[in-house]
């Protein structure tokens, strides 16, 4: 049995493949938090004046608030004074295209699989590349603009959109809602800003990649996307982030808005720096999704696949408020060695005949834990309502722990809600009947746990589905035991 | 081409066998028999690779090479294979996917390039008609939700497309029905060349009317304590075991 166990070892101790860090000159704001540093931000994108009291105000209010300790497990406290806010690499000047990038950016990207430059771009798959607080270039913005598509920075946007950015900012996340929201709202750098116009279709993938490089600094990226009736949009985010000692914070928010009949699918591939073996350093992601379906048949499908970080905590969530509106949660968490990740959904259900669909994997190996948390309410005045859950856990070796809680409220009685949870632990017996068919234990548990996961696989784009699988096993190797 | 001597091995400090010799050479069919309990798939496992049973002593040489020192997969791609007495099941994966990923491990390791996809799915549906499986079979989950004698079946099934060196089937007969029984033997002699070697365990003279082994052993309490001819096992099938067990204590007095 021990020798079970280090074979498990080996295989999940595979080293984190984007722990290089990029040497480029950056602008940076003081170290710490306070009205000065919001301040500092704002003018360092030159904001008018609305944007910068609606920091001030959540800054305020940051303030009152405390820490969340709710969650199923204990981190080390975060010195929000020992973060800096801001950081950018220095511009010489204003870039009008993308051959004034600085060429070390567009290394970092190409050495991440993400080109930038015209040539090699994915093919059909818009990029927007944030750098520490930056947007560094968004591609494809011609060509969606023939359709109406905004896709831009949110910095851009703040200033080329600040109708719609006054009108929804903050709509769906206030800077009420949480600490961490409360603290994004304050010192938001950038993010991703998506509008698509009544009965379009978008006629591409969309994409931000999110890359952490400098050192103790915060990432605080704030997207907001917006679907207008008859529209339908997909979004994915992907994100890394190097090796380092220390923990760095990343707080993010995102607002999704869905009109009538629209839909937004919206898909995130996390692989930020889990932290070493022991536990040492690594990203703390706690992150704020949510979206509205605003109108009737709207719907909002959140598809993730997290692999990094050392901790998650975050709930993409559906506010069903239009008839007939429809939310899904598709998500695989996997955890190694010292990783912890609380995660889930809440489905709220407003309107009549809403629809909720949960489909949760959690893998655990190491000695790590995987929490599901996912709360399902019905509101008095949502007839109809129906909810499917399924939670299933995967354990591999015996020292990792898999945790589920579902929360079910229910205020009207003609609701239909289902939960099915399963745990399961992966045999070393099926790992043996791999390798007697000539199938080394990685492949094997890359296979089992691909299997284990197909449904939510299934749910992201093709490109992303085949990226996603070898990232699923190149997270888990070293993990049999 | 397999050539055991004195080998002892248990688990958790059990001693379950304790010295088996077995020389097999290529075309030569073996059948084990033995009561339950006896070690016959300990004795399998150990073949494998099974890293729970530790080897206490004893060597095993399989076509020259030092089975003992090789990994399970390694053994494997030698060209062993075993023919579970209960498969398991692999939600999610696909018995095309499963295979395709083995067949084309194995290639790898003899330096060949791996299958094109459509290549693959016409020596799959070649090889399904050799022990009649249904197609639906292929696409569904590896053995979840498969009846037990679909299980077996898949069994040999995978055996046809990996062509082992030499294949263990452990019980492969127990919960087949009459026809599949038949199947699942003709499949077997099918695959029967100067080259290869099985090693069949079975409780059942039945299943050796259709495979005509070429020895017939008795395994009890960990060692093989009666070899013989095809004639040996109609002879179990007749007395049982007990006239083996007497004979033991006579000697052993
Ligand atoms: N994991 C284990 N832990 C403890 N004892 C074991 C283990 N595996 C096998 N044994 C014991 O070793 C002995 C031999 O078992 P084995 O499965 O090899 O028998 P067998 O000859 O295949 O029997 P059958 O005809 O019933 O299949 C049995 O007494 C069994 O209980
Ligand atoms: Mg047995």
């Amino acid at each position: 049995m021990t020798e079970a166990s280090n074979i498990i070892d080996q295989v999940v101790s595979q080293e984190y493949q984007y722990g290089f860090s990029t040497a480029i000159e950056m602008e940076t704001a003081p170290i710490g938090l306070s009205e000065d540093i919001v301040r500092f931000i704002s003018a360092k994108k030159n904001e008018p004046e609305w944007m910068l009291n609606y920091r001030l105000k959540a800054y305020k209010h940051w303030l009152t608030m405390e820490e969340p300790n709710w969650q199923n497990f204990n981190y080390p406290p975060i010195d929000f004074q020992n973060i800096i806010y801001y950081a950018a690499p220095k511009e010489k000047k204003k870039l009008n295209s993308l051959d004034e990038v600085d060429p070390e950016l567009l290394k970092t990207f190409e050495k991440l699989g993400i080109s930038l430059t015209e040539q090699k771009r994915l093919t059909g798959v818009a990029v927007d590349a944030v750098f520490d607080s930056v947007s560094i270039a968004t591609t494809f913005k011609d060509q969606l603009k023939e359709k109406g598509v905004i896709f831009c920075s949110m910095s851009e946007a703040v200033h080329e959109h600040p109708e719609l950015v006054k009108q929804y900012l903050g709509s769906v996340v206030p800077y009420t809602d949480n600490y961490f929201a409360a603290l994004n709202a304050a010192v938001f750098s950038d993010g991703s800003f998506v509008y698509i116009p009544k009965g379009v279709r978008c006629p591409m993938e969309l994409s931000t990649y999110f890359r952490i490089n400098a050192e103790n600094t915060g990432q605080f990226e704030r997207t907001l996307i917006i679907a207008d009736d008859h529209s339908y949009v997909s979004y994915l985010e992907g994100c890394t982030a190097p090796m380092r000692d220390e923990n760095q914070l990343h707080a993010a928010v995102v607002e999704l808005v869905a009109h009538t009949h629209a839909e937004i699918k919206y898909s995130t591939v996390q692989n930020w720096y889990p932290g070493d073996k022991d536990g040492k350093g690594g990203i703390y992601n706690f992150v704020t999704k949510r979206g509205t379906c605003e109108g009737d048949y709207a719907k909002i499908s959140w598809t993730q696949v997290e692999t990094g970080s050392a901790i998650t905590w975050k709930y993409p969530s559906c506010v069903l408020k239009g008839n007939h509106s429809n939310g899904e949660f598709f998500s695989v968490a996997v955890t190694n060695n010292a990783q912890l990740a609380d995660t889930g959904t809440k489905m709220i259900h407003l309107g009549s005949h809403t629809k909720s669909r949960i489909v949760s994997k959690g893998i655990s190996a190491g000695k790590s834990h995987n929490t599901y948390r996912g709360l399902v309410k019905v509101a008095a005045k949502a007839t109809d309502a129906r909810n499917y859950t399924q939670c299933d856990s995967m354990l591999i070796g015996d020292r990792s722990g898999a945790h589920t809680f579902p929360y079910i409220e229910v205020a009207n009685s003609s609701a239909v809600v289902e939960h099915e949870a399963s745990t399961s632990k992966i045999g070393e017996d099926q790992i043996f009947y791999c390798n007697q068919r000539g199938i080394g234990t990685e492949e094997a548990i890359g296979l089992i746990v691909n299997g284990f996961c197909k449904e939510v696989l299934n749910q992201l784009p093709m490109e992303f589905a085949v990226e996603a699988q070898k990232l699923l096993a190149v997270s888990l190797e070293g993990s049999v035991g | 081409m397999l050539s055991i001597e004195n080998l002892h091995a248990g688990i958790e400090g059990k001693n379950i066998l304790n010295g088996i010799n077995l020389n097999i050479r290529p075309g030569e069919v073996h059948a084990i028999m033995g009561p339950n309990g006896a070690g016959k798939s300990t004795l399998s496992s150990v073949l494998a690779g099974k890293n729970e049973y530790t080897v206490s002593q004893g060597s095993v040489y399989f076509d020259g090479k030092d089975l003992l020192e090789m990994s399970p997969e390694d053994r494997a791609r030698e060209g062993l294979f075993l023919a579970f007495q209960y498969p398991v099941e692999i939600p999610g994966v696909s018995n095309t996917n499963f295979l395709k990923t083995a067949v084309n491990e194995q290639r790898k390791y003899r330096g060949l390039p791996p299958m094109e996809a459509t290549d693959f799915l016409k020596f799959m549906r070649e090889k399904m008609d050799f022990v009649e499986m249904d197609k639906s079979l292929t696409s569904r989950s590896l053995n979840e939700g498969f009846s037990g004698g679909e299980k077996k079946r898949n069994e040999i099934f995978q055996m046809a497309m990996l062509a082992p060196k030499l294949a263990i089937l452990d019980e492969t007969d127990s919960g087949l029905d009459i026809d599949a029984l038949r199947l699942v033997s003709n499949g077997v002699n099918k695959l029967r060349s100067k080259e290869n070697a099985f090693v069949v365990i079975t409780h059942y003279q039945r299943l050796l009317d259709y495979i005509v082994p070429d020895f017939v052993h008795v395994l009890y309490k960990g060692r093989i304590v009666k070899s013989g001819t095809a004639e040996l096992a109609k002879e179990l099938e007749q007395k049982g075991y007990d006239w083996i067990k007497a004979e033991l204590e006579t000697q052993n007095a």
